[in-house]
């Protein structure tokens, strides 16, 4: 088995995230609750009979990583801790303090170093599916130390990359994040499923966007606007502070709107308040909370609320895949961010989505190495011939000629996301978008590199990022503007309301050279008739 | 007062070292504007971007988690995300993580470094495993405790720069493998101790460590890894001296 990836294993962007992982484990709790808090978070567009196998499986495998050494936080009694999380009627979000990503990251990146047979190859960075006879047998890979493009064959593919956030100026998401996995597999004419619904998270750190954890709240802090009122109070009053994320997201903006919101260099903003938890629990519940304030805005949260504004998180949209996690190309499999099962719908639900990559990850696993029992190993020369059409690709784009510039062009699709794609969308806005993403576009083809060498050429990189991005944007922007109908984190001004009767369906979008195709296929219900998505 | 006129002009000195076209590193010097709240990262991104795509360099989450953009800022290693320019006056020297060989301008090799965290056996070890399906093994708070500082080691290398004996022998597996395997021993759920004290007691593992306590200084997290080696000295000690007569009697 071989695990490729553009940085160390240990570097991926599950390293960052904080509050936590969703299971049921609590004699208080049980799988319909979990089932229905996933599905009216999802605002009724994630498929019902996938979310009853998702949180079956959740436990076994939170437990299995604990068997694998991830230090989750325990009560007295020695067992897995529980805390709250947004959307949740109940404890359920297993946590290793206010790093549970990182632990959950590094205990399976340290275990899998038990096992010979996985052979890894570190900083290759991923630029196509290799296709032969209808079926994926391998991919190709920049060996980003020598420059060379390696074909890196085999009888199935999976994958795990993550999502997009770069496509936006504003995100907690890591530089690493430019939508590759996506973008592959779109270009590959694989499609990709509900790519309009981008999640804002709540609460960022204004200039950075650096994430601070919902468990900040899920721990008892509070919201508060420029009046020092918990201004959650008018748009989620049952559930406050632990109101899913598009709420908390479009609250915020709102009170941007109507003045109740604090004015800083890097925009609009409000207060997390941590204060009235006090030293101790901050430090043992929230320790990295702490760190990040007093390291990036000079503010100890133990004695001063922290400023926080929404920020792009989180793709619930990626590519189309089944329970199996596999997806319409045979040997294809994705999970994780990347894919959309759909667990997730319209808005995902805070803690749900690293369980989400244990449980379809497994899923994946056990999915392709069957597939691979049954399948041979297709054609080489073939294959092989279409690598070197990829390095000429490639070849072509190092150390090109041209006018435009990466950095450029990079800005520009972010200015473009964030105002047609943001928290609140609008006709003319996302038209203009989606003209300006074609634009940019053409625009790329002129691209302009000035980095000829092989050896760690990190322009190349980017320059491959952006094209990934610049896919990534233009399916979301294109279903975006489709979807006349606000549903949870895709909210238009111009269509206020949810339309079961027309928009109760998953968007399919398929590149083609003139534009993107869009598509659509209705959503499984089975136990749980959509009802009014109230907190 | 406005955030644009707070800009400022600093001079970074950056090494670099292009396999293909330089015998030797070389500094080059860049003007960046720095907002007065940037980190180094930041300026070394806008050199990036703006004045030469040339540079190379790691980085990702920007936020001292993924540990990719380590480098010696004015001669000492940090996480160039969580350094920041207002912290430093005049020009701000940055350089690859000393200790390891150049790759390219600032990104260094760490294969040796990976290799090394593989050799002590990172995973939970037992005789026998508990299925699943029959829960989660039980840990108090306290048992977490005397290992949680040692996981919290984000694999930034910043100590293996720091490190004056692996400065000098590259084959000592250093600070963060020394602090892993320790905490895998000091967690309840692993039995593998006996096997990681075969290699936490050979030459290159704890006993060339000479307690210079840069590791733990220099250390971004906390984790500490000089009382880790110190611990595991100890712990090692009284291993041997149980196996030795264990030896004697076969």
């Amino acid at each position: 088995m071989a695990c490729v990836s553009k940085v160390y294993p240990m570097r991926s962007h599950t390293v960052s995230a904080e509050g936590g992982a969703a299971a049921v484990a609590r004699a208080d709790d049980n799988l319909d609750l979990h089932a229905y808090d996933t599905l009216k978070g999802s605002d009724f567009l994630a498929d019902q009979d996938i979310v009853e196998t998702f949180v079956e499986e959740a436990p076994r495998e939170l437990v299995q990583l604990e068997h694998w050494g991830c230090p989750w936080s325990r009560d007295p009694d020695g067992r897995v801790a529980v805390r709250w999380f947004g959307g949740m009627s109940v404890q359920r979000t297993w946590f290793a303090s206010d790093k549970t990503g990182f632990h959950m990251l590094h205990a399976l990146f340290q275990t899998s170093l038990k096992y010979d047979g996985i052979v890894r190859f570190d900083e290759f960075f991923v630029t196509k599916l290799l296709i032969e006879d209808g079926q994926v047998r391998g991919v190709t890979a920049l060996d980003i130390r020598t420059g060379e493009i390696r074909a890196v064959l085999g009888r199935a593919v999976i994958i795990c990359t993550g999502g997009a956030g770069q496509a936006f100026p504003f995100t907690t998401n890591a530089a690493i994040k430019s939508g590759d996995g996506m973008a592959i597999a779109y270009r590959a004419g694989v499609r990709l499923k509900d790519m309009e619904f981008v999640q804002y998270h709540p609460t960022g750190l204004p200039g950075t966007g650096i994430l601070i954890t919902e468990a900040s709240r899920g721990e008892g802090g509070y919201l508060l606007n420029a009046e020092g009122e918990r201004f959650l109070q008018r748009y989620v009053p049952n559930k406050m502070e632990l109101g899913p994320r598009d709420m908390l997201s479009r609250a915020i903006i709102q009170e941007v709107q109507a003045g109740r919101a604090y004015k800083g260099p890097y925009g609009e903003y409000v207060h997390l308040d941590l204060t009235h938890l006090g030293e101790k629990v901050i430090n043992k519940k929230l320790p990295f909370v702490r760190e990040l304030a007093r390291n990036y805005v000079g503010i100890d949260p133990v004695h001063e609320p922290i400023p926080v504004r929404p920020v792009v998180h989180y793709m619930m949209g990626g590519i189309d895949t089944d329970v199996n996690a596999a997806t319409e190309l045979p040997g294809l499999y994705a999970a994780g961010e990347v894919a959309s099962v759909s667990i997730n719908g319209a808005n995902r639900l805070g803690s749900n989505s690293l369980t989400e990559c244990l449980v379809f990850g497994a899923r994946a696993g056990h999915s392709a190495v069957a597939f691979a029992r049954d399948s041979d190993e297709g054609r080489e020369g073939p294959l092989l011939e279409q690598a070197a059409a990829e390095a000429s690709r490639i070849e072509a784009l190092r150390g090109k000629s041209g006018g435009e510039k990466i950095s450029q062009l990079r800005r520009e699709m972010n200015l473009a996301m964030e105002r047609g794609c943001g928290v609140f969308r609008e006709e003319s806005e996302m038209q203009a978008t989606v003209q300006t993403l074609a634009e940019l576009r053409g625009r790329y083809a002129d691209l302009g590199l000035t980095d000829q060498s092989n050896v760690f050429n990190t322009e190349l990189i980017a320059a491959l990022e952006l094209g990934h991005l610049l896919d990534v944007a233009e399916a979301v922007a294109n279903t975006a503007l489709a979807r006349k109908e606000s549903r949870g984190a895709h909210t238009r001004t111009d269509y206020p309301n949810r339309i079961d009767a027309e928009y109760l369906k998953h968007s399919l979008v398929r590149f083609a050279p003139e534009g993107p195709r869009l598509d659509y296929k209705p959503v499984t219900i089975t136990r749980w008739q959509p009802e009014e998505r109230k907190y | 007062m406005s955030l644009s006129s707070r800009i400022q002009n600093v001079n970074f000195d950056v090494l670099r070292f292009r396999p293909e076209q330089d015998r030797e590193p070389i500094w080059q010097r860049y003007e960046v504007p720095c907002k007065p709240d940037w980190v180094v990262l930041d300026a070394l991104n806008y050199i990036k971007d703006e004045i030469d795509p040339t540079l190379s360099h790691r980085w990702s989450c920007r936020m001292g988690v993924c540990g990719s953009c380590s480098m010696m800022v004015n001669g000492l290693p940090k996480l160039t995300c969580s350094a920041f320019v207002r912290g430093y006056e005049g020009a701000i020297r940055v350089a690859p993580l000393a200790n390891f060989p150049i790759v390219r301008d600032l990104v260094v090799e760490l294969e040796s470094f990976l290799r090394k965290l593989k050799s002590v056996k990172p995973w939970i070890i037992r005789k026998l495993e508990k299925d699943v399906q029959h829960g989660e093994y039980l840990q108090s708070p306290q048992e977490l405790e005397t290992y949680k500082q040692f996981t919290m080691c984000i694999n930034c290398a910043l100590c293996y720069a720091a490190c004056p004996v692996f400065a000098h022998d590259t084959d000592f597996i250093g600070p963060a493998a020394i602090a892993l395997a320790f905490r895998y021993n000091q967690d309840t759920r692993d039995e593998g101790e006996a096997e990681r004290f075969e290699i936490l007691n050979r030459h290159e593992g704890v006993w060339s460590c000479s307690y210079a306590n840069e590791c733990s200084e220099v250390c971004p997290k906390h984790v500490d890894p000089a009382a880790a080696v110190n611990r595991s000295k100890l712990l090692t000690a009284l291993q041997w001296a149980r196996v030795l007569p264990r030896r004697g009697a076969s």
